[in-house]
């Protein structure tokens, strides 16, 4: 099965019904996408297809073929930092980080589709991420502060 | 089997080292850093009466300090790095720290108590004082003049007329300092040198960025949970599904078209699989069958009638109570007696990321690859569990998720040890979301009931506190016969633990008092996934939310403003303690009420007649040294049944702060943690088997309920702000305690109703709007 990753194509030898998530944590050793739940339900294990964040926890990867996937891993490009990246550190966001992969990607993707989301439009967006640090707070002033960043 | 050179270990274990210029770095790293430490063991003790222990600096002028601590994402780290800069005297940029790993940090016990800074800060403080007066005699002595003709600034040494200078690097750089200190126990361990006054400090009240969060947000960060090692397999439990069932026997043909299967291993009730690959243990454990004998009689009442329950069973285990004067004869006595009965129900740690750990016992030693933050713990528990020496074992202590306490990354560590142990390889255990939201550890429920009496003039005259809590057999933390592989073993303690219950912490002065608690069983203390440990401020949220809202329910009767009643009740009483929590509790009430923009009125507020109503609610305690007062605003929802915590104010006092930014967020963290609490979180079972099992089973704060302000006050009211040995007292766990009643005291200022029970569920919110 071949899978293109943060813009490199990789061949691995898995079930297909192997959720994608599996794959790309220990195939191809990529640390973004973490196992939450398994469920769907938290966001943990968020990538980036299509413009859509997924959720690679219960996507097999035999539907993951012949599509752009990218991981955290990917988001930098030429070593700058994505704004979104930018704004979590400059609002120093992560407390364990452990869920912060998902908020990221999620944001990221809420701001491809409205570059200049309101609070409401934001926790609407965020809802489905879960954190138990209870970072929500700054996660909402940094996804606002990557806003301006890009504007 | 031989071990893997130092150099493959690290190339197969995925490890990078992040770009930015200091950060933490693990105990994988530790040792390369330092070199000198074996990686084949044995691992002994780090002695922590060698100065070396504590501080390496480098040839380049930088220093790193092992401790003994664990992060977990509140920055301590950092803060470590900068009161250790401080009495160094070396730049904080030119610093890195290292903690929590058994076999290069001396063993000051992990985490836990929010006392990092409170109790481990100040022998940090001390060693990194001695190694600067060490240096400052090399350089003396260098340049043969007397110390006190040297200054140091950043690590740099100078005479001074400023004619001769030497770095530290250069005094001692990748040398030892072999100097012997002194101390009865590591928490007082010390050398010759005094601790700087707090004011010459420089790093401290400022708030450099946190080491740890670049790693966390370019992806570069290797958790606990991405450790590989050559040979690495993966293993799942297969628990019981009925609690307290009883293993017949297992059926190993309904999984032997699993690809990848090495083995089944069972142990008593204990059950998991071993396979290759991850996603073939996952199946391999759903497709495991085993035949289950159901217990003879229910392992728990249903959790809807866990508080009818609680009330109505003995005892098995009575408190000293704490009295003060005559509650009896005051209440007989008294114009107005309040009673009331609160109930909090179980809740879990239930961690965002399930637990997890690696063991690899490949060099003929152990090494487990832990989130948790007792490592050291871990390391005696794993070793007499397994029954081998403690030098054998050492535990990495690496990142991981949300760990407030006794979380069951204690007890993925014991099986992931064991399976090592038993195979011979090097395996990691994941346990599944229903495995952490069902059988992590519990913080117990608390049913209390709270008396009061006023006198004619509104004053509180009396106050009777009473719990019960179901915290029987609390298991402690990495106790080789409470983990839960040895529960399911058979390995069972002499006696359950008898539990406690908590009394509420505040300074209020009232003649008659009377705190009391017991501790009622659950009818069966083991192999349960009601098993009671350790949760962040652990039974805090439930006494106080009991007193706390008892209080309210005094003012109300009183017709007194809450703050002001508050106020009054602190101020009654004249006597401070040394920790002056008397004065910095009335400092903290004032502060937040002034933030908040607090006018006084008695509660409730006069209804309106829209959808939305809206109220304001405060609530105050201590835990320890530490002061929190909380005033919450929220919005109630008369259709929907749905709170809102729309805004919060937190005063805090934990006396000097050594990164307010940090500070500044993890008490926003458990602020909203407890109002997870306070609203949506209970741990519900059936006679048989938990309930709450997954994020839709067992409900949390979400960022649709994310406030639309957070005011955090740091206070300090000291009434000598300016000593120079102003402590730093513990923060974290402080601010989870009032917010649960803050939160109801609001939605009866809302809406004029009392709730006494939580979670505040839109349904129970909706049935006591009706009632």
């Amino acid at each position: 099965m071949t899978l293109l990753v943060n813009g490199q194509r990789h061949t691995v030898d898995v079930e297909p019904t192997t959720p994608l998530l599996y794959v790309l944590r220990n195939d191809l050793d990529l640390s973004g996408p973490r196992f939450g739940c398994g469920l769907g339900q938290c966001g943990a294990c968020t990538v980036i297809i299509r413009g859509e964040a997924v959720r690679s926890c219960v996507r097999p990867v035999s539907q993951s073929q012949n599509v752009e996937i990218t991981t955290l891993e990917g988001l930098a490009t030429n070593g700058q930092l994505h704004a979104v990246q930018q704004a979590w550190i400059d609002e120093q966001v992560p407390a364990c980080g452990f869920c912060q992969n998902g908020q990221m990607l999620t944001a990221k993707v809420l701001l491809d589709k409205n570059p200049n989301p309101t609070d409401a439009q934001i926790r609407e967006g965020m809802k489905g991420t879960l954190c138990r640090c209870f970072s929500y707070y700054r996660i909402n002033a940094a996804v606002k502060r990557a806003a301006q960043r890009r504007a | 089997m031989s071990a893997p050179s130092r150099r493959a270990f690290l190339k197969t274990s995925g490890l990078m080292v992040a770009s930015v210029a200091a950060v933490s770095v693990t105990g994988v790293e530790a040792f390369l850093q330092r070199g000198a430490t074996p990686a084949a063991g044995p691992y002994p003790d780090v002695d922590h009466l060698q100065l070396d222990s504590w501080i390496v600096i480098r040839p380049d002028n930088t220093a790193t300090f092992f401790v003994g601590k664990t992060d977990l994402g509140q920055g301590t780290g950092t803060a470590f790095r900068q009161i250790m800069a401080d009495e160094l005297d070396i730049a904080f940029d030119k610093t890195t720290c290292v903690m929590g790993s058994t076999d290069v940090t001396v063993d000051q016990g992990g985490s836990g108590g929010s006392d990092a800074l409170q109790t481990d800060g100040y022998p940090m403080r001390r060693v990194a004082a001695e190694a600067r007066r060490v240096l400052l005699d090399m350089a003396a002595a260098q340049f043969g003049v007397p110390v006190t003709a040297l200054t140091v600034s950043d690590g740099i040494v100078t005479t001074s007329d400023g004619a001769r200078r030497v770095t530290y690097g250069e005094l001692i750089g990748g040398k030892k300092f072999n100097v012997t200190l002194t101390g009865r126990n590591i928490d007082s361990t010390t050398g010759r040198a005094p601790l700087k006054s707090v004011q010459a400090m420089k790093n401290v009240g400022k708030s450099p960025q946190r080491d740890d969060i670049p790693a966390k947000v370019n992806g570069t960060q290797r958790w606990a949970v991405d450790m590989k090692v050559p040979g690495m397999l993966h293993a799942r439990n297969v628990r019981p599904p009925l609690v307290g069932a009883t293993l017949k026997s297992i059926d190993d043909t309904s999984v032997k078209d699993v690809p990848g299967l090495v083995k089944i291993v069972s142990r008593g009730n204990y059950v998991a699989v071993v396979c290759e690959r991850e996603e073939q243990a996952i199946r391999a454990a759903r497709q495991l069958r085993c035949e289950w004998t159901p217990p003879a009689s229910r392992p728990f009442p249903a959790s809807d009638d866990l508080f009818t329950y609680m009330r109505s069973t003995s005892p098995s285990s009575v408190g000293e109570p704490v009295v003060e004067g005559d509650v009896s004869a005051a209440l007989a006595g008294a114009a107005t007696v309040l009673e009331a009965r609160y109930d909090v129900p179980f809740q879990g740690h239930t961690s965002f990321g399930p637990a997890h750990a690696l063991a690899d016992p490949s060099n003929g030693q152990l090494t487990i690859y832990s989130n948790d933050m007792k490592s050291y713990g871990m390391r005696t528990g794993v070793a007499q569990f397994l029954g081998i020496p403690k030098e054998k074992v050492r535990v990495v202590w690496m990142q991981g998720p949300q760990a407030y306490g006794r979380t069951a990354a204690e007890d993925a560590g014991f099986e992931a040890a064991f399976l090592a142990h038993e195979l011979g390889r090097p395996v990691r255990m994941q346990w599944t979301r229903q495995e952490e939201s069902g059988w992590d550890t519990k913080g117990p429920a608390y049913a209390v009931t709270m008396r009061g009496a006023l006198d004619g003039r509104g004053q509180v005259i009396a106050l009777d506190f009473d719990a019960r809590a179901a915290d029987f057999n609390h298991v402690g933390y990495n106790e080789a016969d409470t983990v839960l592989i040895a529960q399911l073993m058979g390995q069972r303690k002499a006696q359950p633990a008898r539990g406690r219950a908590s009394y509420p912490s505040d300074k209020y002065g009232i003649p008659n008092r009377r705190m009391a608690g017991s501790v009622v069983p659950m009818p069966l203390a083991w192999e349960t996934p009601v098993r009671m440990g350790n949760l962040r401020d652990p039974d805090g949220p439930q006494a106080t939310f009991a007193s706390e809202s008892f209080i309210d329910e005094l003012a109300v009767a009183a017709k007194a403003d809450p703050v002001a009643f508050r106020l009054a009740l602190i101020e009654r009483s004249t006597a401070d303690d040394s920790g002056f929590k008397r004065a910095r509790s009335i400092a903290c009430l004032k502060a937040a009420a002034e933030k908040f923009g607090w006018d006084p009125r008695p509660a409730p507020k006069a209804r309106g007649t829209g959808e939305i109503a809206v109220g304001r609610g405060v609530a105050y305690a201590f835990r320890s040294q530490t002061v929190a007062a909380e005033i919450v605003e929220v919005e109630v929802n008369r259709r929907t049944g749905r709170i809102w915590v729309k805004r919060i104010v937190c005063a805090h006092d934990c006396g000097l702060v050594i990164n307010p930014e940090a500070l500044t967020r993890t008490l926003e963290g458990g602020l909203l943690h407890s109002v997870s609490r306070a609203l949506y979180e209970e741990a519900r079972f059936d006679g048989t088997k938990m309930l709450s099992v997954d994020w839709v089973s067992s409900p949390t704060l979400t960022h649709a309920d994310v406030p639309e302000r957070i005011d955090i006050i740091q206070v300090n009211g000291d009434p000598n702000p300016a000593r120079p040995d102003l402590p730093h007292y513990g923060a974290g766990e402080t601010v989870c305690k009032p917010m649960l009643a803050a939160v109801a005291n609001a939605v009866f200022d809302a809406t004029g109703v009392r709730m006494r029970r939580l979670p505040l569920t839109t349904t129970r919110v909706l049935e006591s709007l009706r009632a």
